[in-house]
């Protein structure tokens, strides 16, 4: 703050900078690596396979509601078990663990001008229990019985009763130790990527001039740590419940005409645990999206981000209030009015910080000097979706709207617009943005155009009439609709049509990584700074960043991370590490 | 947006006063803490975060005794000894107290001296740490065994609500997990102590960077958290 030029370097006392694990051969370098951009790929490429069973998983929901009674292989446990596995997967293992196992490990160290994560050994860890919770999720589909079909909510005492699928079988046991694990593997991350933002900047390096997208992960980071406890006492609860036969969650109940010896215990409980995780989690994969959006979109429109300051205050504003909203998912479960008035009023308080960000990226790309870039036209295509998805967040935020729309597809379309395709936008634009980075080739073009396009009509062609089922009273979670008065002819028509559309921008993304790993060899050169940005990453002397990212001398930071079109500077950005006094001198906003 | 102000004039600027002050320093130069490594930093996060965990089970249990309409059995009555051919309540568990705040002292003085880089001290006064850990663990087995042999199981119990077990193994197990992992680091730790590592600068094993007489503190700020947690179960599941 006060600190203008950078002061003497403080000392790291405990590492030398120079410090580093060095891999002594093929396995230390590109398997047990220490390396937190090597640990960056792996997460991303575990998280993208696991990522695409949870797509094969939605095509087969979409099969059997597009055309009901064709397909005999999806039974109704199968059915249960694909949306169960669908939805774990997509929110917990391949968003969280790409945001910020993926992003956050290569850009964390990167963005703040350090050699590598603070504890390197424990990071790699991170990852390698990481990849025994997927795979232990994934046994679970090889497990007698199949993978738990509870929903992905995992809403007890129905999760381990008989007749959900897993169960009484192996599947919900899977599910728990698998998300224990992940919560293990993720805090040992976590701390990392908190203690490396926290204390291992470079000299110059405010936490005021730390680009948005490190804001963005290391709020995300510090509520994840916060809010994975609780999933993991319910987690271990549960556990006890299936496996010691305990009542944490279990009320007297009567299961296939036998009253079971259980009792006393509150399934409320558990969705208060579970929602006391669930809601931060969607604010865990949103706002590194906010910030990895608002760096692209600086970047690609030449223009330095409209009110850097607010920005920050705001996605601190939206972590803290994501932590005292979490029964709006509870709504339907039943409340005192109090309660319910309570936590709508703080849930719609939160339009107010993400109005705030929505406001400034529009103002940031007020008058500047648009590149049509495909990163840029996701992260358009993410503000769009998410002011959509956010103004529905604001229907079902209120009790009374949402007790009748709760069970419907409406919610269905809600939460896929705003937590499924909206952060997954952000995914392909910031993919496309830091390959060069990755990899020292840019992604085709053509190929990008293509899958940008598809993606982004086809996800609004699937979510947009889901609303419109929704309201006319479709129920979600139902695999067989067609019995139904409010499954009139013209829905059902509709449901094929959405279906089709699922196959179609399914396939897009089969093209899109096609294009990742043909881009690897063939991909046009990049350089070390394609988009012509400004923060350390693109500053690296080699692209890839070699071991130690920075070579000899670490930069030194005199500038925010947006000084894009400076008057009277020679170029049209300034990167972070170039001294002078020319550049952004006034408060911006 | 002061801080990317460039005036290179070798000037400071006036600190601002009142909450944008305090904004300044934590988000100053370099390190938001300026005295605190990052081992010591990544302790006290992880705590906030273990905080949380058993937070959530101490509120899980509460909620379940709460709500339960089976009575609850008496901690008081469970947990007397019969010494003497009296029943004393809650008498080993005021030695456990006891032992486990105990091995807190001997830990600060682990720390104290660790500070003065005196090897031999800080080794033993860290090895009795773990001997009076491991003294706790051994007490809660034998309680354990006494309940176990008593009937009490994580499913139900001959006095009353079902939950009372429950909570009580998984509450009282997950802590002397966690006293257990402490008295494993607390050994390894002192032999590096007592073997010069922190001295010579002898890498890790696994992670081959040199350790310093911090880990000492960075190992008895987990055992004093330890210590703590089991103050707020012994208040809430004993006392209540």
């Amino acid at each position: 703050m006060v600190d203008i030029t950078p002061a003497d370097a403080i000392p790291p006392a405990e590492v030398a900078e120079v410090e580093l694990y060095h891999p002594h051969g093929w396995w230390t370098k590109y398997v047990f690596s220490q390396d937190a951009k090597v640990i960056a790929i792996q997460y991303s490429v575990t998280a993208t396979a696991i990522g695409m069973v949870a797509l094969v998983l939605s095509w087969l929901m979409r099969l059997q509601l597009g055309f009901p009674g064709t397909f005999d292989f999806i039974t109704p446990e199968a059915y249960y078990q694909f949306i169960t596995m669908h939805g774990m997967i997509m929110v917990i293992y391949l968003l969280t663990a790409l945001f910020l196992g993926g992003f956050g490990n290569y850009l964390i160290p990167l963005m703040v001008g350090a050699r590598d994560m603070v504890f390197p050994y424990v990071n790699m860890l991170s990852y390698w229990i990481y990849l025994l919770a997927v795979l232990v999720l994934v046994s679970s589909f090889f497990a007698p019985g199949g993978p738990t079909g509870a929903g992905w909510t995992l809403y007890p005492p129905q999760a381990i009763m008989t007749g959900t699928p897993g169960g009484q079988d192996w599947g919900i046991i899977l599910m728990l130790v698998s998300l224990i694990l992940f919560i293990i593997g993720f805090t040992m991350g976590g701390l990392n990527y908190v203690v490396t933002v926290l204390q291992g900047r470079t000299r110059g390096m405010t936490l005021m001039r730390l680009p948005l997208t490190v804001w963005g992960i290391f709020t995300a980071t510090v509520m994840a740590l916060l809010a994975f406890p609780a999933l993991f006492v319910a987690c271990v609860m549960m556990l006890f419940d299936r496996v010691l036969g305990t009542s944490f969650f279990m009320p007297a109940i009567v299961e296939m005409g036998e009253q079971l010896q259980r009792g006393g215990g509150s399934p409320i409980l558990f969705q208060h645990l579970f929602w006391f995780f669930g809601h931060p989690e969607v604010y865990i994969v949103a706002l590194p999206a906010f910030g990895i959006v608002s760096d692209l979109i600086s970047t690609h429109a030449r223009k330095n981000i409209f009110g850097y300051r607010m920005m920050v205050w705001a996605i601190i504003g939206i972590g803290a209030l994501s932590f005292v909203v979490w029964a709006h998912h509870m709504y339907v479960s039943g409340m005192h009015p109090y309660f319910g008035f309570f936590f709508a009023t703080t849930t719609l308080i939160i339009a107010i910080p993400t109005a705030i960000k929505v406001y400034n990226w529009v103002l940031t790309l007020w008058r500047g000097d648009i590149h049509l870039t495909i990163p840029m036209l996701f992260a358009l295509a993410f503000i769009v979706t998410f002011v959509n998805g956010g103004l529905t967040g604001l229907f079902l935020g209120n009790v009374v709207v949402d007790v009748p729309l709760s069970d419907t597809m409406f919610v269905v379309a809600h939460f896929h617009m705003v937590m499924g395709v909206a952060p997954i936008l952000v995914i392909f634009g910031a993919i496309y943005h830091w390959y060069p980075k990755v990899t020292g080739r840019m992604l085709n073009e053509t190929l990008g155009q293509f899958h940008f396009w598809v993606t982004f009509l086809g996800a609004y062609l699937i979510f947009f009439p889901m609303h419109y089922l929704g309201l006319m009273g479709v129920p979600r979670r139902y695999n067989e609709l067609t019995d139904m008065t409010v499954m009139t002819e013209s829905a059902q028509h509709l449901n094929s049509f959405i279906s089709i559309m699922a196959f179609i921008v399914g396939f897009a993304q089969i093209v899109f990584l096609f294009n990742l790993i043909w881009s690897i060899r063939h991909g046009r050169e990049a350089g070390g700074n394609p988009w012509r940005a400004t923060t350390l990453e693109w500053q690296t002397p080699q692209t890839p960043p070699a071991h130690g990212n920075f070579g000899k001398d670490l930069p030194i930071v005199y500038r925010w991370a947006y000084d894009y079109s400076v008057p009277g500077a020679k170029e049209d950005f300034i990167p972070q590490n170039v001294p002078g006094s020319f550049g952004l001198s006034k408060e911006p906003a | 947006m002061t801080e990317t102000t460039l005036t290179h004039s070798g000037q400071t600027e006036p600190r601002p006063a009142g909450w944008q002050g305090i904004a300044a320093d934590w988000s100053s130069d370099q390190r938001a803490f300026k005295n605190v490594s990052w081992g010591k930093a990544m302790m006290w996060i992880f705590l906030l975060s273990d905080t949380f965990v058993f937070g959530c089970f101490l509120l899980s249990y509460m909620t379940a005794r709460m709500s339960t309409r089976v009575p609850w059995p008496n901690p008081s009555e469970v947990f007397a000894l019969r010494i003497g051919g009296s029943d004393i309540p809650l008498i080993l568990i005021a030695i456990m107290t006891f032992v486990l705040i105990s091995s807190s002292g001997t830990m600060a003085m682990a720390v104290n001296f660790g500070y003065r880089r005196d090897r031999r001290k800080t080794a033993i006064l860290m090895l009795l740490t773990a001997v009076l850990g491991a003294t706790f663990v051994g007490m809660q087995a034998f309680e354990w065994t006494k309940l176990i042999t008593e009937g009490v199981r994580p499913w139900g119990n001959p006095w009353g609500a079902a939950q009372f077990g429950s909570s009580f193994f998984m509450i009282t197990g997950f802590h002397g997990t966690h006293v257990t992992i402490g008295v494993i680091f607390l050994v390894i730790v002192a032999r590096k102590v007592w073997r010069g590592d922190y001295d010579t600068g002898r890498p890790g094993f696994f992670t081959s960077r040199k350790g310093h007489y911090e880990n000492v503190e960075i190992m008895g700020l987990y055992w004093h958290f330890v210590d703590l947690v089991w103050v707020f179960i012994f208040a809430f599941f004993y006392l209540w």
